[in-house]
């Protein structure tokens, strides 16, 4: 293994700054969800780069990154159940759209 | 228990006076009931006292005192007491008596009995009242409707006399004198219906009072200097050597100061000249109150304090000499005012002050006892005369009543030939004015003022010898002209012809006081004329109140023989010029200057009424208190309606108002639909939030490890 | 530069690509494609870490059932109009520069953390990952609490997923 623990960290930085980048300035809100899914995945990255560079005998690392699949999964479906419902009312995924709960 | 009684002697009067104003006002027989029953009770009571005190022998040195504690003053007490050494038990005497007569007197004086009038108004005099008797509708005198405050008013007034002959200091004389100033207003202003009542009254009680402000400072030197009020205290011969010896103002010693402060005092109770404006006017008034107030007692009063505080007075030359002048000044310009009076009460009226001028002159010249001896005298024949002249008024009165007749019952020169209509009236009236001109022998005022004429001689003191010559001269002169005036010729008035004799309640009393008008004077003979066989009581008897009795003047005729010469001198005068007057216009002696009492009056008004009014009604009342302290009141208060408005318009409105509270209001609601901008309902928005801060932490923590 | 290193620089890329292809892309579909390859890409990561289940699982999970998920939930959720003009909000350069600054805040980081240089040492002989993850996951005294907790959430986001999309039939 040559590459270097840095080079998976700043991957999961750039992944996860990318993931926030699209979380904060799309419009749609499966879009927003979407980003989101990036965001994880740089987690889950993360996770498993230590992982396997600090301790693979210890299986911390990759049994959270099983249960951020899991949470991840979990959330995917609540998020998109919500918005189909928003849509089903509302007629509009657009985020900024969905703004009842202002003052 | 002669104390007792002596203590006792001022109630029954006092006690009369509230049940008559409290209980019995509308009950006339029960008030006049009480009041005479009072009287009574009090001339019974010191006529036990004078009884005792006559027995006594040498009772001046074993006078009836008694003394209480009254004020604590420190260390010591104020004390107050009674006291009754030869001087009050004779001045008792004599207050007794004339008291008792005029309260009696009162009751047929104001028609009890009578119906009430028809048109009677209370404050104003009884105007009569129709009676219808046998179909025949004739006017009679009406009662007096404020009948039971009559009687009130002077039962007031004999407490407060009794207060002021049994006091043995200078304190509750002053108590007695000042009660007696009240009722003399209350009396005076009786019919205060009347405006010259009122006025008379107001100016009674403002002219004594110039006079009671003196005796007050005089009393208060007295007291810092002696530390004591009372008689014993202050005529103690260390005392009374302390207080001539000490220099005070004016060049007089602290006893001629005293002595000069309290005679104003005298001055103004007993009218003399320059405070005796208001004797006269002061016959507005009820006509037993005349007698009472202005002959008998009050005026008295003023003579009795002065004859007290004779051991005083006596110190000083200066004072003595101030005494003797406006004693003798007053008794003849008094006089001379007299002779051109029509009124028969104000011939009386300024006979009495020319008589207490005669008393106060004798005091001047160190003639104790006779002026004691005249003061005795004058009362009862002074007493007599009003009495008599309110007798007389009365039967003009009823004559008016009549015969309609529209005329003054006090106008001389209406009446005449009285002598048949009121017989009793006319005797008696004679006998008291023989009596005051001095009527050798017979009467009282005979003896007493050739006491006074004969003390003034043999004194040196010629010129107030010959100046009372001169006023007895002009009193026998008046009184005769009085008399002929009134009783002797005939009726010059259809009222005259028709007026009558009074009651018995009336008549009674002059009788009475005839008799003491006749008699007293026996007791004060001389020994020369009785050549020895009655002694001079009244000269021994009163010549023990001064710690050194003055000694009996030797006998000289020039006295005696003036005093013969100038009464029945001017009796017959008087006879003889007004036997053929009928009218005013005869009268030769109508002078304007005396008629007009020298303009006193007119004078005093310029001098001090006007500018008291001046000062009253301009100075203080629009000057001072309209424009400067209302002036400076009204400008507070536009000041601080000023401040309110300012501190409304400048302050309240806009700081507190607008700034702090619409403001903070304005500024919330602002900054509130500021911020609510934040809570925009997009969630992404929240998130850059969200982020931003955190970064902000972030950086916070990690790059500058603060919070490490 | 090993084969190692190349082949992972070639995937980094490929995920971080498609990664900014998802956020810039208009077409939601698109963005959802660009998801699965970055998606691909995670999972050829995992695989050079010798994390092999977490590759296989990364691939029938994420790609296999979220991505289609979200495929579908794009596809109900279709306008016409939705799709035409910008996709981002009108102050995107806020995020733009919020990323920014956090990549570089963590990179400051990584780079001070201990050790970031070293490579991997050789996996222990024996050992054998997936056996070692199962019994990690099912272990009372490793990691069976987080494993049933996951389970329970799955639970309720299945009841509440449902519930949430079901329509209510009147």
């Amino acid at each position: 293994m040559s590459i270097p623990l840095a080079w998976y960290l700043v991957l999961a930085a750039a992944l996860f700054c990318i993931g926030l980048y699209g979380v904060l300035s799309r419009k749609n809100a499966i879009a927003i969800l979407l980003c989101i899914e990036l965001m994880l995945n740089a987690v889950n990255i993360n996770l498993v780069a230590f992982w396997r560079y600090q301790n693979p005998a210890q299986m911390a690392g990759q049994a959270f990154a099983v249960i951020v699949f899991a949470v991840a999964a979990a959330e995917v479906a609540v998020g998109l159940a919500l918005i189909i419902s928003v849509y089903r009312r509302r007629k509009t995924v657009v985020a900024d759209e969905i703004n009842l709960m202002k003052w | 228990m002669t104390n007792w009684i002596i203590w006792l002697l001022p109630l029954p009067p006092l006690l009369a006076f509230f049940a008559i104003i409290l209980f019995t006002n509308k009950n006339k027989p029960l008030s006049n009931g009480i009041a005479v029953a009072a009287a009574g009770l009090s001339w019974l009571g010191s006529m036990v006292v004078f009884i005792k005190a006559v027995g006594t022998e040498e009772f001046g040195l074993h006078v009836f005192e008694s003394v209480i504690n009254w004020l604590p003053t420190g260390e010591t007490w104020l004390q107050i007491g009674v006291r009754i050494d030869p001087l009050s038990a004779v001045v008792l005497f004599f207050v007794a008596w004339t008291v008792l007569a005029i309260f009696v007197y009162s009751i047929g004086y104001h028609n009890f009995g009578q119906p009430k009038g028809d048109h009677d108004l209370a404050g104003l005099p009884p105007h009569g009242a129709t009676v219808t008797e046998d179909g025949h509708t004739h006017i009679v005198p009406s009662i007096e409707p404020m009948y039971a405050r009559f009687f009130a008013f002077i039962s007031l007034f004999a407490f407060g006399m009794f207060t002021l002959v049994v006091s043995n200091n200078l304190l509750t004389l002053f108590v007695g004198w000042e009660i007696m100033g009240l009722c003399s207003y209350l009396l005076i202003g009786f019919w205060f219906g009347k405006e010259t009542a009122r006025d008379a009254a107001i100016k009674a009680f403002m002219t004594t009072r110039v006079g009671d402000v003196f005796m007050l400072l005089g009393i208060a030197f007295v007291y810092s200097f002696t530390g004591s009020l009372s008689y014993k205290d202050i005529f103690q011969p260390k005392m009374l050597q302390a207080l001539a010896g000490t220099p005070a103002f004016f060049g007089l010693s602290a006893a001629g100061i005293i002595g000069l402060l309290l005679f104003i005092g005298t001055v103004g109770k007993s009218a003399q000249w320059p405070l005796h404006v208001w004797l006269p006017d002061a016959m507005e008034g009820p006509t037993p109150v005349s007698a009472m107030i202005h002959a008998a007692t009050m005026v008295s009063a003023g003579v009795y304090m002065a004859i007290r505080i004779y051991p005083l007075l006596s110190l000083d030359a200066h004072t003595m000499t101030v005494v003797a002048f406006i004693g003798s000044f007053t008794a003849l310009f008094a006089a001379t005012i007299a002779v051109a009076q029509n009124d028969i009460k104000k011939v009386l009226a300024y006979s009495t002050i020319s008589q207490l001028g005669f008393m106060i002159a004798a005091l001047g010249v160190h003639a104790y006892i006779a002026a004691a001896f005249h003061l005795v005298t004058h009362a009862f024949f002074k007493a007599l005369l009003f009495l008599d002249s309110g007798s007389v008024i009365h039967g003009m009165e009823h004559g008016v009543l009549q015969t309609g007749e529209h005329v003054d019952p006090q106008d001389m020169f209406s009446m005449g030939g009285l002598r048949k209509k009121m017989p009793i009236t006319f005797w008696t009236f004679l006998i008291g004015g023989l009596a005051l001109s001095g009527f050798p022998v017979l009467t009282a005022g005979f003896w007493s003022k050739d006491a006074i004429f004969a003390e003034a001689f043999a004194g040196g003191h010629l010129l107030v010898f010959i100046v009372l010559a001169v006023a007895a001269f002009l009193t026998a002169f008046y009184t005769m002209r009085q008399i002929t005036l009134t009783f002797l010729g005939e009726g010059r008035t259809k009222a005259a012809e028709h007026a009558s004799e009074t009651t018995w309640t009336m008549t009674l009393p002059l009788v009475v006081l005839a008799v003491f008008a006749v008699g007293i004077g026996w007791v004060g003979m001389p020994a020369w004329f009785t050549g020895g066989l009655v002694p001079d009581w009244f000269h021994e008897f009163v010549g023990g109140t001064l710690a050194q009795a003055p000694e009996a003047v030797a006998f000289n005729w020039i006295p005696v023989a003036t005093s013969l010469v100038v009464a029945l001198g001017g009796l017959l005068c008087g006879w003889l010029v007004y036997r053929n007057v009928s009218v005013p216009t005869e009268d030769h002696l109508q002078i304007p200057l005396l008629k007009n009492k020298y303009y006193f009056d007119e004078i005093y008004a310029f001098l001090f009424v006007r500018p008291a009014g001046w000062i009253a009604e301009k100075f203080t009342s629009i000057y001072m208190d309209q424009i400067v302290i209302d002036g400076f009141l009204h400008s507070l208060a536009r000041f601080s309606l000023f401040l309110g408005h300012a501190f409304r318009n400048y302050f309240d409105k806009p700081v507190i108002n607008e700034f702090i509270g619409d403001g903070t209001g304005r500024t919330i609601k602002a900054s509130g639909s500021g911020l609510r901008k934040i809570q925009a309902g997009r969630v992404q928005y929240y998130m850059v939030v969200s982020i931003v801060i955190l970064v902000v932490f972030a950086f916070i923590y990690y790059f500058l490890k603060l919070g490490m | 530069m090993t084969a190692e290193q190349i082949i992972f620089l070639l995937f980094a890329a490929l995920v971080l690509v498609s990664a900014l292809m998802v956020v810039i892309v208009r077409n939601l579909l698109h963005a959802a494609l660009w998801l699965v390859v970055s998606l691909f890409g995670v999972a050829v990561l995992y695989a050079i870490l010798q994390a092999n289940f977490l590759a296989v699982v990364q691939v029938v999970v994420y790609i296999g059932a979220i991505a289609i998920l979200f495929i579908f939930a794009v596809m109900l959720t279709r306008r016409e109009a939705m799709e035409k003009g910008r996709q981002t909000r009108n102050n995107w350069w806020i995020p733009a520069m919020l990323g920014l600054l956090i990549l570089t805040g963590l990179v400051v980081l990584i780079f001070n953390f201990p050790n970031v240089e070293q490579t991997a040492a050789a996996l222990p002989v024996g050992l054998d990952t997936l056996q070692a993850l199962g019994t990690a996951l099912v272990s009372p005294d490793a990691y069976v609490l987080p494993f049933e907790v996951a389970s329970v959430l799955m639970l309720a986001a299945l009841v509440g997923a449902v519930y949430v999309a079901t329509v209510d039939k009147k």
